[in-house]
């Protein structure tokens, strides 16, 4: 795909966003939610007031170290399983299946572990995204070609020397795609998180929104999460792929 | 041969790959490779031919016998001065070509000065020079082969494995890439060991020849070509090149056709 009909597949799932926005807003009308243009006004409004950055803040912190607890986490878990296949045929399995369970029902223990408040947001942000990084560093390393490691052996690469030229770079544009993913879901988790028990952040004011009625509130908050949510998944799909055109 | 040292010596060498079904891909081997020497290998695919470079090159343990590269036992690891060209594509797909050749050099913490001279030289000696920033996503598999023989290349080893180097090129351009192999030999007096399935290639480019059976590999012929050191592809047209590479095919003839199931 090009550039230029990147940009037109872009504008045009825009539009089509938008009639459907402007559509279900005919429909189901002011008490479920506001429309478009209003929203907008009403969002970048929003965005001026100290009372949201206050609140927007706190999710960005939770989700900041909850992006880099799985990545690190993850990227460790991932090359470690890989490295040692009986570890990694035990682990893959199990954390594909934990992968699928939906982790609201994880929630009640990582409160009763963590507590209300910003660690257990964090926690449960983690607890989204990081399965999947350490699944696809995991199925990188399995999947690296083994000429490569028998190359950097013919080159008397030592063990820490591999790892580091050889391995990490191999898996890199894997790890890439795996981070991507679970950037996505730590921001769902952390949002969720908020949602239930937290007095603070945006996941808060999306549900105090609803509790209260204040349809304008709840709409224009989503919105600039979603434009949050879509601009940087762009941006680390667009590092994505130029990692993977190298190789 | 005779006032030459054996630069690489073989006795007894067998290859079994464990598991339930225990391949016994190779040997008995007994071999003594000279120093300087230019030894080919041909054999029916399958035959064990990239086993043998395998554990002469210490990449594989063999099952039993021994191996020495200069005097020195071969376990466990390559010897420094072995380098090594796989028969699949080796090259690193997130490095540029010239950070490929690169590559040996700086991790033995070469001053950047000298590698860069000495990778300029292997790249334009391989006719990469006007492809030194690309990706090897970007060439195709006859470069990249050539990308991993300059990244041997550089590290000056005294002896050079190839496992099917040419397999990916078309008939012209593997005589001309033998040639570049032949002067490449000359220049460096390095001992090579290639392993090809073209007789003619191997014909044209030892001093020796050996004629491999089907698994378990082991040599059922050893040819002498009597070239002078100063060869090249034009040999093809000597009368003797015609001798040789029937010898090769009858002693291969037999074995070939077992190969394919009908021995
Ligand atoms: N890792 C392995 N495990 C089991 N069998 C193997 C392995 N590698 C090669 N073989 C078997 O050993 C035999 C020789 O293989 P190889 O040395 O690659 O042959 P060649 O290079 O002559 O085509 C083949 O029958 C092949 O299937
Ligand atoms: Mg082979």
């Amino acid at each position: 795909m090009t550039r230029r009909e990147g940009l037109l597949d872009g504008t045009l799932i825009l539009l089509a966003m938008l009639a459907v926005w402007q559509a279900l807003y005919q429909y189901a009308g002011s008490a479920a939610l506001t429309p478009p243009w209003a929203t907008a006004r009403y969002a970048v409004e929003l965005l001026g007031t100290p009372t949201f950055w206050g609140h927007a803040t706190q999710t960005l912190s939770a989700f900041a170290w909850s992006v880099a607890i799985s990545a690190v986490l993850g990227i460790a878990l991932g090359l470690w399983f890989g490295a040692f296949r009986f570890a990694g045929d035990v682990a893959e399995p199990m954390l594909a299946s934990l992968y699928t369970i939906p982790k609201v029902t994880l929630y009640p223990v990582m409160l009763l572990l963590f507590g209300l408040g910003p660690s257990a947001k964090i926690a449960f942000g983690v607890i989204h995204g990081m399965i999947p990084v350490v699944l696809f560093t995991l199925g990188a390393v399995k999947n690296i070609r083994p000429v490569l490691l028998r190359a950097a052996r013919s080159l008397r690469l030592s063990p820490m020397q591999t790892a580091r030229f050889v391995l990490v770079p191999a898996v890199l544009p894997e790890i890439a795609s795996g981070l991507r993913v679970g950037f996505s879901l730590c921001l769902l988790g952390v949002l969720i998180g908020e949602m239930f028990a937290s007095q603070r952040g945006i996941g808060f004011l999306i549900i105090n929104g609803i509790n209260s009625h204040n349809v304008k509130l709840t709409t224009a908050v989503t919105l600039i999460v979603i434009v949050f949510a879509v601009g940087a998944n762009s941006a680390l799909l667009a590092l994505d792929r130029r990692l993977h055109h190298r190789g | 041969m005779t006032e030459t040292a054996a630069h690489a010596v073989l006795r007894g060498v067998t290859r079994v790959y464990p598991g339930t079904s225990q391949v016994h891909a190779l040997g008995p081997i007994d071999l003594d490779i000279a120093k300087g020497e230019f030894f080919s290998v041909v054999g029916p695919s399958g035959c064990g031919k990239s086993t043998l470079l395998d554990v002469l090159a210490g990449l594989n343990p063999p099952t039993a016998g021994t191996i020495a590269f200069e005097g020195e036992p071969v376990a466990g690891s390559v010897p420094d001065g072995v380098g090594v060209v796989f028969q699949e594509d080796a090259s690193f797909p997130w490095l540029t070509v010239r950070d490929n050749v690169a590559f040996g050099l700086r991790r033995l913490g070469m001053d950047a000065a000298e590698v860069t001279r000495r990778v300029d030289y292997a790249v334009g000696f391989m006719g990469l020079a006007d492809f030194a920033g690309a990706y090897p996503a970007q060439l195709s598999g006859g470069m990249r082969q050539r990308v991993c023989i300059a990244r041997t290349l550089v590290l000056q080893p005294r002896l050079i494995l190839l496992d099917e180097p040419f397999g990916a090129l078309d008939q012209q351009t593997r005589l001309l890439m033998g040639d570049e192999l032949l002067r490449l030999w000359r220049e460096t007096g390095a001992t090579v060991l290639l392993i090809t399935h073209a007789l003619d290639e191997a014909a044209m480019l030892s001093d020796r020849v050996g004629v491999m059976s089907s698994r378990p590999g082991r040599f059922i012929d050893l040819v002498e070509t009597g070239w002078p050191r100063d060869r090249d592809s034009r040999i093809v047209s000597d009368a003797a090149f015609g001798a040789i590479t029937a010898r090769l095919w009858s002693s291969l003839r037999t074995e070939s056709m077992k190969a394919i199931g009908r021995g």
